[in-house]
């Protein structure tokens, strides 16, 4: 999910060749899978939703793959190495963020929808403003999601594989870039779960032995590992077990923990790419199990984080990591060389590197679909256009974000990620996660509010950002470099104190919701929304499962 | 709302005449009495979480026994918690929501085809 700095690096641990090797095993053995599952991706329903024939386990597996990105991975292990317990608070907030997709959103969007969020906001409202509204808000969080992870891969490739220099980052995007293409293109939405499924098992396997090793070095004593990363942390020393490290400093930065933390517990459930995996399933039941699994997944793997990062901290310290290349992010890969060696990295970056492959084939495919469903089918041709007709859409337009992803992420490396994931979670909570619980529980909620709530949350949270230390005058105290995505000390055109705009814009989106539909004439639609409560609740009416 | 038919009339939508029958409201009622409350509930233990661990260092950084400090205690608490909302709920909606809503279901789609 969020990471720090992902910046342009070199290694000088590991074996490149090892990692390369073990890496390419992955991309074949998921291109056979892809191959293999696309053999019945025939209907729309096939391609956008996987013939909606998915087992609850086996979506809550890919929904787990979805949602732990290498940045999560080496994100959260690296925060916790050299910030302590605050790194340990990301991973909370994303994972209780998981209940309120669990109880207000997962089930009833699942009886109520087909393929996209936008179905479901502009069931029972003026269906053309509402779902291009709900269109663009989706490929906004969809597109700095997906850039993001491909800004991300050019500094993870340059951590893992060696490959320091610029031009050659640059191609290992745009290999990552037709890699993902070949995916979605080949299998659908069948294949792009398969992968992150392959992904996510992976992915656990090898955190949950780098996990059981080092607690295994303290006699499985948390509280033995806990002092022994104390001892190694002189700066840090005691502060490491206690919150406070990174954002207790000033009361701004408190108040920027508050505003991060409601962005990331509200940010979940309004993710486009999250909410359409619900529709890979054949009923509200199975939606619930696959929500129900990907909370225990992802919740276990954060615990792993927790004794890796501390772990990286015992055993590594912070003073090498920081002096590593890749900074914090380089915390989980050197807990692995010092463990296993060679080998055990290898496996570790090659696990890494596939997860953005995994989560990079999913936002691909939900932006694609929302266009060609949401803005192509429905908004442009009215919804006269045959699912063959609209899947052909798709798959154009799977290539052309595919090759905007390459560029954008070419453009992006070594910029912060972590403001591109926060950009995110922010936009999702804010434009899509009001219009969201509003639709589905306020009957005089109507068109006005929606449009109000989206575009209102959709704006503010990037105007605020965009006004933000994060993108232009924050300086380093004490070095006197810049912190800020603009590097020009001098250019410094910030107006909000905070890094993340979530306190202001997501009550904003909320209260907009409310001020737009009570000031609209607009009369409820009582059939529609009796269809839609009755629809929502029951299962009545909803997509089955395509039999093949 | 100026509808006021009521439940039975002929001119109503299938879906309406649902939506109006007691079976739904009950249903209804049920699925709502639990869900709200629990998110009231996760939300609040969750943000008094947050704002301990934001402004109560002196209280957070206490140590418990051996390394482990009240902060790491209430962290793993927020997993605990979210593991037993998830099972409770699991439990509760197979067992009281879906045999209704399955009869509810059934009894739409038949008279639809």
């Amino acid at each position: 999910m969020s990471a720090p700095l992902l910046l342009p690096m070199a290694t000088d641990i590991g074996n490149p060749t090892v990692n390369i090797v073990i890496f390419a095993l992955f991309v074949v053995a998921t291109l056979l899978i892809v191959i293999r599952a696309s053999r019945n991706n025939r209907t729309a329903a096939d391609y956008y939703a996987g013939g909606r024939s998915f087992t609850g386990p086996q979506n809550g597996i890919a929904i787990a793959g979805d949602y732990l990105s290498a940045a999560s991975f080496l994100g959260i292990a690296g925060a916790i190495a050299v910030n302590g317990y605050d790194g340990f608070l990301y991973s909370i907030g994303f994972l209780v963020a998981w209940l309120v997709a669990l109880l207000l959103v997962a089930e009833l969007l699942r009886n109520t929808g087909r393929f996209t969020m936008a179905d479901v906001l502009s069931f029972r409202l003026k269906e053309r403003p509402v779902r291009m509204a709900a269109a663009i808000s989706t490929l906004v969080v969809s597109f700095f999601y997906l850039l993001a992870q491909m800004a991300g891969a050019g500094g993870l490739v340059a951590l893992l594989l060696g490959v320091s220099h610029r031009a050659g980052q640059n191609i290992v995007i745009a290999v990552v870039g037709l890699l993902m293409i070949t995916y979605v293109l080949v299998g659908g939405m069948k294949g792009t779960t398969w992968v992150q499924i392959v992904k996510a098992v992976l992915l656990v396997i090898g955190a949950g032995i780098m996990t059981f090793w080092v607690l295994a070095k303290y006699t499985f004593n948390l509280s033995a590992l806990l002092g022994a990363a104390v001892d190694k942390s002189p700066a840090a020393g005691e502060k490491l077990l206690s919150p406070g490290l990174q954002y207790g400093a000033t009361g701004v930065s408190k108040l920027d923990f508050i505003s991060l933390a409601l962005a990331l517990v509200l940010g979940t459930a309004g993710l486009p790419h999250v909410l359409m995996r619900f529709y890979t399933v054949p009923n509200s039941r199975e939606a619930r199990r696959s929500v129900s699994w990907a909370i225990w997944i992802i919740g276990i793997f954060y615990l792993f984080t927790l004794v890796l990062g501390y772990g990286a901290a015992a055993l590594v310290g912070p003073d090498r990591i920081k002096a590593a290349p890749g900074k914090a992010n380089s915390a989980a890969p050197l807990l692995a060389f010092e463990l296993g060696g060679e080998l055990l990295l290898g496996v570790i970056s090659a696990v890494a590197f596939a997860t953005i492959l995994a989560v990079v084939a999913g936002l691909t495919i939900t932006a694609s679909t929302s266009f060609a469903h949401d803005v192509y089918g429905q908004v442009i041709k009215k919804g006269q256009i045959s699912g063959n007709n609209e899947v052909r859409v798709a798959r154009i337009t799977a290539v052309v974000i595919g090759i905007v992803a390459i560029i954008g992420g070419i453009f992006a490396n070594g910029q912060n990620i972590a403001f591109l994931v926060a950009l995110a979670f922010a936009v999702a909570a804010s434009a899509n996660l009001p219009t969201i619980l509003y639709s589905l529980f306020w009957r005089r909620f109507n068109t006005r509010g929606a449009l109000w709530s989206i575009y209102g949350g959709l704006a503010s949270a990037i105007i605020l950002i965009a006004f933000s230390p994060v993108v232009s005058g924050k300086v380093d105290k004490k070095t006197h470099a810049s912190l800020s995505m603009i590097t020009d000390t001098g250019i410094d055109f910030h107006w909000f104190p905070l890094d993340n705009p979530g306190i202001v814009s997501i009550p904003l989106a909320f209260l907009l919701g409310i001020i737009g539909t009570l000031t609209s004439k607009e009369a409820v639609n009582v059939d529609k929304f009796a269809e839609m409560e009755v629809r929502s609740l029951t299962g009545a009416g909803a997509e089955k499962a395509v039999n093949h | 709302m100026s509808d006021t038919r009521r439940a039975g009339d002929p001119e109503l939508t299938t879906y309406r005449d649902v939506q109006l029958s007691p079976d739904f409201s009950e249903l209804r009622r049920r699925f709502r009495r639990f869900v709200f409350p629990m998110t009231g509930l996760f939300l609040v233990w969750y943000f008094v979480y947050v704002l301990l661990a934001d402004y109560a260092h002196g209280f957070m950084s206490h140590r418990v026994g051996g390394n482990i400090t009240v902060a790491l205690l209430f962290g793993l608490g927020q997993f605990v918690s979210t593991f037993a909302i998830t099972m409770i709920y699991v439990r509760w909606a197979d067992k009281e929501i879906d045999p209704p809503a399955e009869r509810m279901r059934t009894l739409i789609e038949g008279e639809d085809q």
